[in-house]
């Protein structure tokens, strides 16, 4: 076991896919010899060449565009948008060929191999464009799958996952915790699963779900409401496409109670998709309206950022409301 | 970055410049003053030819289908068959072709055979894209053939993507993409050319320039002089060819491929034709062009240039050319028939494919569809055909927690 944080266990995954499988490619804005802006792709053209870890002009479109065909070749992209914000040139790209490739040819083609990199979130004082959490416009694509980590550990080993996993991902890196986020990560090579949830604390009086960096801020609420003798159960989603109701539907059964958390804005929230689910396979278990907890339904701000965010105080309150309804 | 200093302002335009047009063979079908003939032995320009011919046969057999209301929709390469079928022919049959959904006769030059194309125009249960896409999105992996997606332009930096694929796999082959000169238009062909030629990737890019897009005229898609200026600007090779004469079409494509392939480098071609058909069998020309501008490209007709040399060069006949055509009109039709009858594919089919492996939120809503379908069975006939109808509604799961 190593200490590292965010971007070391990152790195280290891309470092660990590279060595084994010459065929996987790291490219993007500023990925090469400066290793990427926040230098998760460090070291990595000077360890495997300018062949295999470069720097592309800058056109997130050609970036997507040129992994797809990369991908479609055989090869293995990990293809970095620099920021999550700036991915939307290369929406045409990613929602209506990375997803398609597959089902349109009927499996003669497929562009499994593509893993599309990007950091995500607000709390950096990033305003509108260094901020956005753009999950549900992806989430809404059949044919993608989207994972985001909450730590250096789970974000290594989902990152190994998503290189080798047999289909496209996107996989959304919470920026906050890049460097905040320190943990112990095994050296050795190792996967998490994708598709699947992962209950984080065990509780009996509600249940808790986010993903990313939201499970931090969760887990400050969380230690607010034990202190009122509130039992939460918490589950990180870890991938919401495809997501693993199972395992809500299960705990909500057990607690009949749901807060979900997440950055982005309410209306046509990922929260949403969930509330629906549990409210359609737990409806008559359910003891209490499903809260949702999220951004507000604006531009993501800059000076008044900490009102905007659900913060754990927010969540706190939901998780009260929602035990005393 | 190389400059030379000034000191009076001094703009510049691109009038500095002015491009020609390689071009071989006259429309009577014989050989420019000064031309030289390329290397084709007997059997390849046979071989071109036929696959013309085939084109021009098939998309006038199936536009009289769609007329007929036997199939939904089409689209003709009538009129750019040069274009497409020699560029195809300068090619390694192994390298790689990115289309953008006028390039039949690329596949017809590989030999994919009529029923292959009928069985993808009718959705069929033997399309190799099982019924999932429009008529004419056409796609062969074994011919190196990327299916056809209907968004313009995408594949164009994908093409770049497949060959930088190529260079580093070192197996000597290429990527050639085609796009229309209103495709050229959308940021993905600019991207696609600047990465190229960043990244010294072994693709071409072959424009046809077919003087519309759908109804805009190419004096209201660009102010330039056409295309092919563009490249000088990614620093790329570039040729402007007369894509009526596939003698200069398969030539210009020959070279570029060694450019390509020995030295890494992306090349454009822009090929100057015109669309002789209606964009679709959707569309009516007759809103936005004149008959007489029409006549003047008919004269060109590429198809008749080719043939016309050939029959000089006495490695073609009229006797051929008429058993030819009535054998591939009989085969259209004959293939078309049994294409029209077959089944659809299977209900299953809906869901497959979106992943390598079905999801379980996907298969639940795939039972919650089988249940209804079983209970609204004439509603859904096509779907209802691959289901046994006597499983009961309510003994099926209903995945409920």
């Amino acid at each position: 076991m190593a200490t590292m944080n965010m971007l070391q266990a990152i790195n280290n995954a891309l470092d660990i896919a590279m060595a084994e499988d010459e065929k996987v490619i790291c490219f993007g804005e500023d990925v090469g010899i400066f290793g990427g802006v926040f230098r998760a792709t460090s070291h990595l053209q000077e360890k495997y060449g300018k062949a295999r870890c470069f720097n592309t002009p800058l056109v997130e479109q050609g970036i997507i565009g040129f992994a797809n065909g990369l991908a479609a070749q055989g090869s293995v992209p990990v293809a970095e948008i620099q920021f999550a914000d700036y991915i939307f040139p290369a929406f045409d790209q990613i929602v209506n060929e990375t997803a398609k490739f597959r089902y349109r040819s009927g499996d003669l083609f497929n562009v499994g191999g593509l893993t599309i990199r990007t950091p995500y979130g607000g709390g950096i004082a990033g305003g509108l464009y260094h901020s956005q959490s753009p999950e549900a416009y992806f989430t809404h694509t059949p044919g993608l799958k989207v994972v985001v980590p909450r730590n250096p550990y789970q974000a290594k080993g989902l990152l190994l996952a998503a290189i080798r996993d047999p289909d496209p991902v996107l996989f959304l890196e919470p920026k906050r915790l890049y460097r905040a986020a320190v943990g112990e990560v095994p050296e050795e090579d190792y996967q998490l699963p994708i598709g699947e949830a992962e209950i984080t604390k065990e509780g009996t009086d509600i249940t808790v779900v986010g993903w990313g960096a939201q499970m931090e801020v969760i887990g400050k609420a969380v230690e607010l409401a034990e202190e009122q003798g509130i039992a939460c159960e918490v589950i990180d989603l870890r991938s919401l496409l495809p997501w693993d109701a199972d395992t809500v539907v299960e705990s909500v059964l057990k607690t009949g109670r749901l807060v979900v958390s997440h950055e982005a804005p309410l209306t046509g929230g990922f929260a949403g998709e969930i509330a629906a689910t549990i409210q359609e396979r737990c409806f008559l278990y359910l003891e209490s309206p499903i809260a949702r907890v999220t951004g507000l339904d604006t531009p993501f701000p800059l000076v008044l950022e900490k009102e905007y965010l659900p913060d754990h105080l927010k969540i706190f309150e939901a998780i009260r409301e929602s035990v005393n309804f | 970055m190389m400059t030379e200093y000034v000191h009076q302002p001094d703009f510049m335009t691109g009038d500095e410049f002015s491009i020609p047009t390689f071009s071989l063979l006259c429309p009577e079908g014989e050989l420019h003053d000064g031309a030289i003939e390329p290397a084709l032995e007997r059997d390849h320009a046979r071989r071109i030819y036929q696959a013309m011919l085939a084109t021009r046969i098939l998309d006038e057999r199936m536009m009289a289908a769609q007329r007929q209301g036997r199939l939904s929709f089409y689209m003709q390469c009538t009129g750019e068959e040069a274009a497409v079928v020699g560029a195809t022919a300068a090619l390694d049959d192994a390298d790689m072709i990115m289309a953008q959904y006028r390039e039949q006769g690329a596949l017809m030059y590989r030999g994919f055979s009529i029923d292959e194309f009928m069985n993808q125009l009718f959705g069929n249960e033997l399309d190799y894209g099982k019924g999932r896409q429009m008529p004419i999105h056409y796609g062969s992996r074994k011919l190196h053939y990327m299916t056809i997606s209907s968004p313009l332009a995408t594949q164009i930096p994908q093409a770049t993507g497949y060959a930088y694929g190529q260079k580093l796999a070192g197996d000597g082959h290429c990527t050639l993409t085609f796009f229309g000169e209103g495709a050229a238009s959308e940021g993905d062909f600019h991207a696609a050319l600047n990465m190229a030629s960043v990244h010294q990737v072994p693709v071409i890019f072959f424009c046809r320039n077919n003087g519309y897009a759908i109804s805009t005229p190419a004096v209201e898609q660009f102010a330039a002089d056409g295309i092919a200026p563009r490249a000088f600007g990614y620093h790329m090779h570039v040729i402007r060819v007369d894509g009526n004469d596939v003698l200069a079409v398969y030539e210009a494509t020959r070279q570029a491929r060694k450019i390509a392939v020995e030295r890494n480098q992306p090349v454009l071609i822009e090929a100057m034709s015109y669309r002789l058909a209606a964009h679709s069998s959707s569309d009516d020309p007759s809103g936005y062009r004149s008959k007489d501008e029409e006549e003047v490209w008919r004269a060109k007709d590429p198809v008749l240039r080719l043939k016309k040399w050939l029959l000089k060069k006495q490695w073609w006949s009229e006797e051929e050319e008429s058993t030819q055509q009535e054998a591939l009109r009989r085969e259209v039709l004959d293939t078309l028939k049994r294409a029209e009858k077959r089944a659809s594919p299977p209900l299953e089919s809906l869901i497959s494919d979106v992943y390598a492996d079905i999801t379980p939120a996907l298969q639940r809503q795939f039972d919650q569809l089988k249940r209804h379908i079983r209970r609204y069975p004439d509603a859904y006939p096509r779907g209802a055909k691959s289901l046994d109808l006597d499983v009961g509604t309510d003994t099926d799961s209903q995945g409920e927690a």
